[in-house]
């Protein structure tokens, strides 16, 4: 049981690696989805026993993260015509190596820390570190306003993954309210990218630093 | 008294065998196409009728030439010999022979890039520029998967190392050292060893002013290192070195030449990536070894 989950976080830890690396926006989402729909299947496969309440987290995780928000990301795409990253703040080969570093880093500093002796053998804390690190790395490196929604996303889903040691303690109302949040994050992102290609011709952040009246 | 008998056939069985893994290459991208393709031996004729012509110099070149040439087939062959072939252990092999692996692949490495340079043209200057670049990426994988296995054999001898399957971590060395096969043999997507523009050659700008017998140590020593790192990926994978010896060495076939139409079957469908983009893809490669050496690690440490 716990060496699947181990296996799905490892490839949620992929879709890390494959967001910091890929030049183009579409491939970037696509990532931010995949690993979605990866940890939407996590609570499924925990030790414990699959309640209602566990399933419909899960449910709701996939339904939200791997289809409504990337079919949302995907429209501003489209209706901003752009599909390339073309110059990042922080080049492809950096971000993907500082990726690599943190989520070994993780992992080593996660047999420090004062875990419970029933999670001391999965991946959960680790990838959830490496997961926040890949997030601010996008966020931080990225000019597009669209990779920055992706790093977003990663950092949401970092620490989606540190909620998941605690899933039988938590109200679905709380689970339930954080996705609903996010959905309108998005949702209101979407519009943002409207506004700023509209009023800029281009997606680039760096270009909105300067106040005008 | 075995072990010593074994060391000519198995050199031999190296020398022989690896022109084919080229032929084999060539037949899967023309089938593909829909052609018929040279025929298997074509690398063999190649070589016997290189072999026989004469060496053309450059009034610029010196011997250095010749002997790089030389130098850097005699170290792959060494390398090769190095390697285990499935059950049967290398006969010369000894504790620490993975050093000497890289180091001897470094140094064939550096007598063609120099042999390269020899004749002072501008295009094998370009040649050994990339080659030497692409291989501090390639390398540092290599060197990476190697150290995968010594961690999870505890051992520093090839012929341990390489006996065992790699556990949890193969399917990333399984990626990781194909990606590094391609690049290391100049293959598509890194280098097009069909293409006769020399401002996008690698492996064939290095070879431009080669002629006659040094040219065939350079067409053979492509073939030897393709089939290395073949047979390194092979063993990588699957537990041969477990098997019986029959089995063992009929599944290492087996395995070499499914390789083998993968590198094919690559080569006729991806198109070569524009330069810039290259190390992107050997950062990944290494990356998947580094991952893999990751999972070794956790691995024997609970």
């Amino acid at each position: 049981m716990s060496s699947t989950l181990n296996l799905l976080i490892g490839a949620a830890l992929g879709c890390n690696l494959l967001a910091l690396a890929s030049s183009r926006l579409p491939s970037m989402i696509r990532a931010a989805a995949i690993q979605g729909t990866l940890l939407g299947l996590a609570p499924l496969l925990m030790d414990h026993e699959v309640g209602w309440l566990v399933a419909l987290v899960a449910a709701g995780t996939i339904l939200v993260k791997g289809i409504v928000i990337p079919y949302l990301l995907l429209r501003a795409l489209r209706a901003a015509n752009i599909d390339r990253e073309e110059r990042p703040l922080l080049g492809f080969i950096p971000s993907l190596l500082l990726g690599a570093a943190a989520t070994i880093g993780a992992v080593a500093a996660a047999d420090a820390l004062p875990l419970l002796p029933e999670h001391a053998a999965s991946l959960i804390v680790p990838g959830a570190f490496a997961t926040l690190v890949s997030g601010f790395l996008l966020l931080i490196g990225r000019a597009k306003a669209i990779s920055q929604v992706c790093g977003y996303l990663l950092l949401e889903n970092g620490i989606y993954l540190f909620g998941m040691l605690l899933i039988t303690a938590t109200p679905l109302i709380v689970e339930a309210g954080i996705l609903l949040d996010l959905t309108v994050a998005v949702f209101v992102i979407g519009i943002i990218v409207d506004r700023i290609q509209r009023a800029f011709d281009t997606l680039d952040t760096t270009k909105m630093t300067s106040l005008r009246e | 008294m075995i072990p010593l008998l074994l060391i000519p056939v198995k050199l031999a069985a190296w020398l022989m065998l690896a022109p084919l893994l080229p032929g084999i290459i060539n037949k899967v991208k023309a089938w593909v196409a829909g052609r018929r393709g040279p025929p298997l031996l074509q690398v063999y004729y190649d070589l016997a009728r290189l072999w026989q012509k004469e060496v053309v110099l450059s009034n610029l070149a010196s011997p250095g030439l010749i002997v790089g040439a030389a130098v850097a087939w005699v170290a792959l062959v060494c390398a090769a010999v190095l390697l285990p072939l499935g059950p049967s252990d290398s006969a010369v092999g000894f504790s620490g022979d993975a050093l000497l692996f890289i180091y001897l692949l470094a140094l064939s490495r550096f007598f063609a890039a120099g042999a390269a340079l020899e004749a002072g043209t501008a295009f094998g200057g370009m040649g050994a520029a990339r080659e030497v670049s692409y291989a501090v990426l390639s390398e540092v994988a290599i060197i990476a998967a190697l150290l995968t296995f010594a961690l999870q054999s505890g051992s520093v001898s090839l012929n341990q190392m390489l006996a065992p399957s790699a556990g949890p971590g193969a399917v990333l060395l399984a990626g990781g050292l194909f990606t590094v096969l391609l690049a290391e043999n100049c293959r598509v997507p890194f280098d097009d060893p069909n293409t006769h523009l020399e401002l996008t050659m690698i492996h064939e700008a290095m070879i431009l002013d080669h002629s006659g017998p040094p040219m065939a140590a350079a067409l053979h020593g492509a073939a030897v290192k393709l089939l290395l790192f073949s047979v390194l990926l092979a063993q990588a994978i699957l537990p041969l070195g477990e098997l019986a010896w029959g089995r063992g060495l009929a599944l290492l076939a087996g395995m070499v030449v499914v390789i083998t139409v993968g590198v094919g079957l690559v080569e006729s469908l991806l198109a070569r990536l524009a330069f810039r983009r290259v190390p992107l893809l050997l950062t990944t490669a290494f990356l998947l070894c580094l991952f893999a050496l990751l999972t070794a690690w956790k691995g024997t440490a609970s």
